[in-house]
């Protein structure tokens, strides 16, 4: 029987847009604990999934959250949670956990002002870089943004296409704007979505290592309960999934850890290009922002200023190369941004002094307005 | 002779614990149970967290998940819940279940999940060098109470049946063949099962308190702990210093994966 929502055309939030983007994708299973503004996102699946057979559990607190996320995961089934700045905070030790044990998971982080309790209800772009190093130890990071419930939708099924293909946990980075705009989308049958499921070994039992890698970078791990019995663990392990001391197996798994999203950035690297062909200036935007960045490329224009938007989509891996490849031909970037210059600091890393970079920033709990961008690139002209 | 070895990871030998240490003896009675009750080794998992009693899941040749501090309970509820066939057993320690990871404890505990919970009580941080933990005894001495505790311990047993666990017994390694029961009993519940097991550590507690020798701890435990049924019968006075061990708690009451189950099943019904 397909499910009540596919095929049609909606009214929804980015928050459920994402929790069906989520359901679409194959997930079946969420562990969270409220907080605003994600709470919506675990409502609607507390209300979806038990008519799809999903598992929804109300945690006792975050932490708990993200370990259930990833015990469920080892069993198989496609597992998500999602927070916000101080619930993104508690999680990290479970997701560098993920990121350690090769476990694929979703974590969503609908972001809202910070530090600490911040402002709830209002939107932020502050946990950004919290995202890439929040976690600790060197460890390689995909996280991915959107700025309507329709990208929401697309973006959450591609998180977990991603966390099965890397075997990682993939992180989401929306904002409040995005998560309580509600707005219509178009939600395809979910026979016609991509859905990528993780591998499974090809070996026998008595031949298998988890953490062999077969095709180099990426490991195979067999859901529990069929038959492969093995050891999973956050501390240092070789192939066999084992704990070790020695020198070299430490090395070698902390550095595959991070090459193998080097390695596959090409394949994960999104971007939206608009006008920068003939583009001056180079509005570097993301998130709810590059809503607004869109509008303003429009209003440049008919104002005869040469700009262009370039909109990440995926922020880490940041497009490095691809932000320095247009240094060259332009005089300048700006990077508007809903926090004090987060993703500027690697626009400038980037960009490696050969066009300047101007900042735009807003910390105090409203969006970023195309006037506002408009006015700064006039400026920058 | 029972043969230990189908059950153990043997190329993980010898094990990381020290002469003296008790966890081995909970390891083997552990073996034993799921021996006795025909468990698949396939479709049990062990999930443990970090401490000595944790290691314990390296060397059972089960599907085993060493998590992180505390969190083993939260880890071992999502595989029980995504899939409920499995065989969920969580071996932790005093501090790992009742200090960071005490927030996990009581609400799987409430929750009624269906897991299997062996606590190693030792009354201290073995692994990080002797710490006072949240079960040191009042006036007894660790690295981080070098004057004696002057905290009151926490009653883990009665930590696990305030907060609704349908099955709850303490053993000892002394008394290993009894602790093998209270194991087998606690997987056979369905529903959430504590089995607190007190495993002495010589090393970490026993040296800075009077009992270095293992032999002097596990003479300690042979007099110490009396049997519910033989408690019940003693006075006050007499139950002074004494630790009530066997099955503390048994009831019944709704398990949390098949209270979802019936949820799905009536929500399909209506379609």
């Amino acid at each position: 029987m397909p499910d009540r929502y596919a095929g049609r055309t909606m009214m929804m939030q980015g928050n459920q847009a994402c929790a069906e983007g989520a359901m679409a994708a194959g997930c079946r299973f969420f562990a969270g604990y409220p907080i605003t503004p994600s709470s919506e996102i675990a409502e609607w699946l507390a209300l979806r999934f038990p008519e799809v057979g999903g598992k929804f559990i109300q945690m006792e607190d975050e932490i708990g959250a993200m370990g259930a996320v990833i015990g469920a995961s080892l069993t198989g089934v496609k597992a998500m949670t999602a927070t916000s700045g101080p619930g993104f905070s508690l999680k990290q030790e479970n997701i560098g956990y993920a990121a350690m044990a090769e476990v694929p998971c979703v974590v969503v982080d609908v972001q809202r002002g910070g530090p600490s309790t911040g402002m709830p209800t209002l939107p932020s772009q502050m946990d950004v870089q919290q995202a890439r190093w929040g976690a600790h130890g060197d460890h390689g990071v995909i996280a991915l943004t959107a700025s309507s419930a329709q990208e929401t939708f697309e973006q959450t099924i591609r998180a977990f296409n991603l966390a099965e293909t890397y075997m990682m946990p993939v992180l989401l980075l929306l904002d409040e704007i995005v998560g309580h705009t509600t707005e219509r989308i178009v939600i395809p049958d979910w026979d016609t979505v991509e859905r990528i499921d993780r591998k499974q070994p090809e070996v026998p039992p008595d031949e298998y290592l988890p953490y062999r890698c077969p095709e180099g970078l990426i490991p195979v791990l067999a859901n529990f309960g069929t038959g492969y019995r093995y050891n999973i663990t956050g501390l240092c392990h070789n192939e066999t999934g084992f704990p070790t001391n020695n020198k070299q197996e430490n090395e070698s798994l902390v550095i595959r850890l991070t090459e193998k999203i080097v390695a596959h950035r090409n394949e994960i690297i999104r971007l939206k290009r608009m006008m920068l062909d003939d583009a001056d200036i180079v509005i570097f935007a993301y998130g709810t922002v590059a809503r607004s960045a869109r509008q303003a490329v429009m209003e440049c224009r008919e104002q005869g200023i040469k700009a262009g938007l370039l909109e990440a989509t995926v922020l880490w891996p940041f497009p490095t190369e691809e932000v320095y490849a247009l240094a060259g031909s332009v005089n300048a970037f700006v990077v508007p941004e809903l926090n004090l210059g987060q993703m500027a600091r690697e626009v400038e890393l980037a960009v490696r002094c050969a066009a300047p970079v101007h900042r735009l920033n807003r910390v105090d709990g409203d969006p970023i307005t195309p006037l506002q961008i408009l006015d700064a690139v006039k400026e920058v002209v | 002779m029972f043969d230990y070895l189908t059950y153990v990871r043997e190329g993980n030998f010898p094990h990381i614990w020290c002469s003296g240490c008790g966890h081995g003896i909970v390891l083997k009675s552990f073996i034993r149970a799921i021996d006795k009750l025909g468990i698949h080794r396939d479709e049990a998992v062990m999930v443990s967290g970090i401490g000595c009693s944790s290691r314990t899941a390296g060397y059972v040749d089960i599907n085993t998940l060493h998590t992180t501090h505390g969190r083993a309970i939260a880890f071992a509820t999502g595989v029980k819940f995504a899939n409920p066939k499995l065989h969920v057993i969580v071996v932790t320690g005093d501090g790992d279940a009742t200090a960071i990871g005490g927030n996990h404890y009581i609400h799987a505990a409430r929750r009624n999940i269906d897991l299997t919970v062996l606590i190693y009580n030792n009354y201290i941080y073995g692994m990080t060098g002797g710490q006072v933990s949240p079960t040191t005894p009042r006036g007894a001495r660790a690295s981080t109470s070098p004057f004696g505790n002057i905290e009151p311990p926490f009653n883990i047993s009665g930590l696990a049946s305030a907060a609704g666990a349908s099955f709850v017994a303490r053993g000892d390694v002394y008394h290993a063949q009894k602790l093998e029961k209270l194991i087998t009993q606690a997987i056979q519940k369905k529903g959430f099962s504590v089995v607190e097991v007190l495993s002495p550590c010589p090393t970490a507690y026993g040296r800075r308190n009077r009992m270095a020798s293992p032999v002097t701890l596990m003479e300690w435990l042979r007099d110490n702990c009396i049997p519910v049924k033989k408690y019940e019968k003693m006075s006050e006075e007499e139950r002074s210093g004494k630790i009530r061990t066997g099955v503390l708690i048994d009831i019944e009451k709704p398990e949390f994966t098949e209270e979802y189950r019936k949820l799905v099943d009536s929500m399909q019904v209506r379609g």
